[in-house]
């Protein structure tokens, strides 16, 4: 079926997640939809199958213009969508997660269990998959549930198949059998939507590319024609990093507040969350200095945070700041003056349910400078400073998940203490707006010159170049030693991060 | 069912609460007619059962007690974000610690010290029984849900077989519990009623603790923090652990304070339902009132009162007392409700405002 989104606009409070995005998905194509996490790519798939309301813009289904503003509405059109987490019932069998995701039987309807069977074989060695519909589904892994899943959505049958990251968590050997898959279902003249931040399976799969950053289309190109790539593989993903990140050369003379003596080492860390195991190189911050860690997500940048905020212990390896922290509880490293501010703000760094009065409260308590009881007065005349300081938009009242992701970030900087040695960031900046985005780096910068030594990850390359006295690449499961910023350029960068380590 | 939190904005869902509470009312005024009495006849003597005579208010107060102390327990768990629905097996257990601590000492000890050392026993057995829901939540990544209701059958098989076993009545067992202690080990109460003196100063001094903690000190604050969000709260370096186990110590030790009264100012012996279910029913009132510590008073003393006035509806209507019951439950569910709605208004109302900023 040909899908073609026109214009698609959708805001999420001061977030422009979709601004003026056009796709079109033709039958028998597979679209890669490429771009780094928060680029706006679920939004604009979740408006497709419904389960998000555009704001505005259009949809048209081979032609004519569509009216999808709910799931089933997708599903009566014939689109569906492969759920990043799977949506089954590990507790049933495949056959009975088949036979249960079929809608419009009415409920007294008697199941005729060797028909679906054998619907649901035929479908499976159409696809080329070996699932046994009576194991049981929570015995199956990611891979096994998310073919079980495209079996489901073909005997739906689907027209158009948007799939979500599907190659999160699952097998190299799956991942070449869901490929195949897709394929064969784009022979048979389905259009696909590929989305995806991971370069790699783009290039390998798709046939035409888009690609979205920070909620716009930032370009496109065709892959493939006949099935046969049009260009090098290296040149075409260096082109995709490109657009992925951006190309606005930063100014490269900026001040810096590096000091010569190093604040921490890591030397011979190896790290390992069961689902990545990467080897660091030898580290020394230096006091004052910034270092951005570039890479595609995932690729190991929230372990080597993590481990430096004494949340992710090493399998190997020493962590050395004044005194030695390997292995030191989390507490250990609270007092060595480390704060980590995560990504997901809400999740684990602010308290939502909680005012910024009792925020500045409660980092009071734990800092261990307060008594017993809590001193409102206090409290109170921090948050107003506060959000005198950093220009927040809220009152001391105002609890935290009422702020716009802008406010947010500055009230989890004004929280900081005020005596810091290390900072480690995850995306400082994601999600906002400009001007919150130059307040957050002008406050960090600050920081820097009083002594205190930043880590921070982040998608966008321009940021990474402009604030970053060294860059750390993580790509592919490899860490590259640290290179000073300033003997790189956005073009070079994004060539290490598809994996030229030495471009 | 509603998350714990606590509630500070003024609301413009208001009008939902109060229409749901409304309609919860007609609908017990529906209920009364359907028996074919009038409601307010049956209001009015319902309010007389419960205040008519001293006897009755203080019996009033005597079930206010219990019904605040674990009540001010359940604040600190549902801020820690727990459902403690352990609750009624603390003050289970607390009556018979209380029971034990009398029977060890009543023949050696002197009365008051005797009743001291019950009090304080039923405050450990809570604490105890608490601590191992609390165990097998946090070590055990069992719902405390479960572990509670399981620990409450356990608790009540072993006041029943307490009673009918070991410590049963010379002669006979019975349901009516073990023997009576003597005079002596009982709580001094107010004339010839069931009001303990005792028992109303420990529920006010418990009362006004669990308000002071909770809105005052970093006691509180932090765990409201870990009960919002306890990984945010690690991350910060509160130990989440602690402050959830402090809770449902918290919490077991005004429960088993609430079961040794029961034994030492009400029942001066084990019976089987030395609990009364005022553990499940303290659980509403702390729903009802929104997870904050200043509402348990007057919702603990209105259900109170229920509970003592619908002790007339068999007598003088012939209706089951259990419509108290009934009562109380449809009171909850309305302001659940109305809180629902109302929740969902406001959101309502914010995405407006966004799409018109």
């Amino acid at each position: 079926m040909l899908v073609e989104l026109r214009h698609i606009h959708k805001r999420f409070g001061a977030v422009h997640a979709n601004n003026d995005v056009s796709l079109t998905a033709r039958p028998g194509r597979v679209h890669g939809l490429l771009g780094e996490n928060g680029a706006g790519k679920s939004t604009l798939a979740k408006i497709l199958t419904g389960f998000i309301t555009r704001d505005s813009g259009d949809i048209l289904l081979d032609g004519k213009p569509a009216r999808i503003s709910t799931p089933a509405d997708a599903t009566a059109a014939g689109i569906g969508m492969l759920h990043q987490d799977p949506l089954d019932v590990p507790a049933m069998t495949a056959l009975d997660n088949f036979m249960a995701g079929m809608p419009g039987r009415s409920p007294v309807t008697v199941l005729r269990g060797a028909a679906a069977e054998k619907r649901f074989r035929e479908i499976a060695a159409g696809l080329g998959f070996k699932l046994d519909p009576r194991d049981r589904v929570g015995d199956f892994t990611v891979g096994e549930r998310q073919q079980l899943e495209v079996i489901r959505l073909m005997a739906l049958g689907v027209r158009t198949l948007i799939l979500d990251e599907p190659t999160t968590g699952i097998s190299a050997a799956q991942k070449d059998q869901l490929f195949e898959a897709v394929r064969q279902m784009a022979r048979e003249g389905r259009s696909i939507i590929f989305v995806s931040h991971k370069l790699e399976d783009v290039c390998a799969l798709c046939d035409e590319v888009t690609v979205m950053r920070r909620g716009e289309v930032m370009g496109g190109r065709v892959l493939r024609e006949e099935g046969r790539l049009l260009d090098t593989p290296a040149r075409i993903s260096s082109d995709l990093v490109t657009l992925m990140f951006g190309r606005e050369l930063a100014s490269p003379s900026r001040e810096t507040h590096r000091q010569e003596q190093p604040a921490f080492t890591l030397s011979g860390v190896v790290l390992d969350d069961r689902r990545l195991r990467i080897a660091l190189p030898e580290i020394a911050i230096r006091r004052g200095e910034i270092i951005g860690l570039a890479g595609l997500e995932g690729s190991g940048q929230r372990l080597l945070l993590q481990h430096c905020a004494g949340l992710l212990p090493a399998t190997a390896g020493r962590l050395l700041g004044r005194t030695d922290l390997t292995h030191k509880p989390h507490k250990a490293y609270l007092r060595a003056g480390i704060m980590y501010l995560p990504a997901d703000r809400l999740k684990e760094g602010l308290i939502g349910g909680l005012t910024l009065q009792e925020h500045v409260a409660l980092r009071r308590s734990v800092a261990g400078k307060a008594g017993t009881f809590v001193n409102r007065a206090s409290a109170l005349d921090g948050a107003e400073k506060a959000i005198t300081a950093l220009n927040i938009r809220g009152r001391p009242d105002s609890r935290v998940e009422r702020l716009s992701g802008g406010n947010q970030q500055r009230a989890q900087l004004a929280l900081m203490p005020a005596q810091l040695d290390l900072i480690l960031m995850e995306h400082p900046t994601r999600g906002l707006d400009v001007e919150s985005a130059m307040w957050v780096w002008k406050l960090l910068r600050e920081r820097c010159a009083s002594g205190t030594s930043i880590l921070f990850a982040s998608a966008d390359l321009d940021e990474i170049m402009q604030y970053s006295d060294r860059v750390i690449v993580f790509s592919g499961g490899q860490v590259a030693p640290p290179v000073e910023a300033n003997a790189l350029d956005v073009d070079r960068l994004g060539r290490r991060i598809g994996g030229q380590m030495d471009a | 069912m509603a998350t714990p939190a606590s509630a500070k904005t003024p609301s413009p869902g208001a009008a939902y609460r109060v229409g749901a509470i409304v309609v919860g009312l007609i609908f017990i005024a529906g209920l009364v007619l359907l028996t074919g009495h009038s409601p307010i006849d049956v209001l009015v003597a319902m309010v007389k059962a419960a205040f008519g005579t001293e006897d009755q208010f203080a019996r009033v107060l005597a079930t206010l007690v219990p019904l605040t102390l674990c009540a001010c327990g359940l604040i600190f768990t549902f801020n820690a974000g727990l459902y403690n629905l352990g609750v009624e097996g603390q003050m289970i257990i607390g009556g018979i610690a209380a029971t034990l601590a009398l029977r060890l000492l009543q023949d050696s000890a002197p009365g008051p010290v005797a009743m001291a050392v019950a009090i304080l026993a039923g405050i450990a057995g809570g604490v105890v029984w608490a601590l191992l829901a609390g165990a097998l939540n946090v070590f055990g990544r069992i719902s405390e849900i479960f572990a509670g209701l399981g620990l409450n059958f356990v608790a009540q098989g072993l006041a029943v077989y307490l009673i009918f076993g070991p410590w049963k009545r010379p002669g006979v067992a019975s349901m009516s519990g073990t023997a009576p202690f003597p005079e002596t080990l009982w709580l001094p109460t107010i004339g010839k009623t069931e009001a303990s003196p005792v028992a109303l100063i420990a529920g006010l001094v418990v009362l006004v603790f669990t308000v002071i903690v909770m809105r005052n000190t970093y006691f509180g604050l932090r765990l409201r923090a870990v009960g919002l969000n306890p990984r945010s709260s690690t991350v910060q370096g509160i130990p989440a652990t602690r402050y959830l186990l402090s809770a449902f110590a918290l919490s077991g030790a005004m429960a088993g304070l609430a079961g040794g009264l029961q034994v030492l100012a009400i029942f001066h012996r084990l019976i089987p339902n030395i609990s009364s279910n005022l553990g499940f029913l303290s659980l509403l009132i702390v729903m009802l009132g929104n997870f904050n510590a200043l509402f348990v008073l007057p919702l603990a003393f209105f259900f109170s009162a229920l509970n003592v006035g619908s002790l007339t509806l068999p007598i003088q209507f012939q209706l089951e007392s259990a419509l108290a019951g009934v009562i109380q439950g449809v009171l909850v569910l309305a302001a659940l409700i109305g809180r629902g709605l109302s929740q969902q208004a406001r959101a309502r109302a914010r995405a407006a405002a966004v799409r018109k900023g």
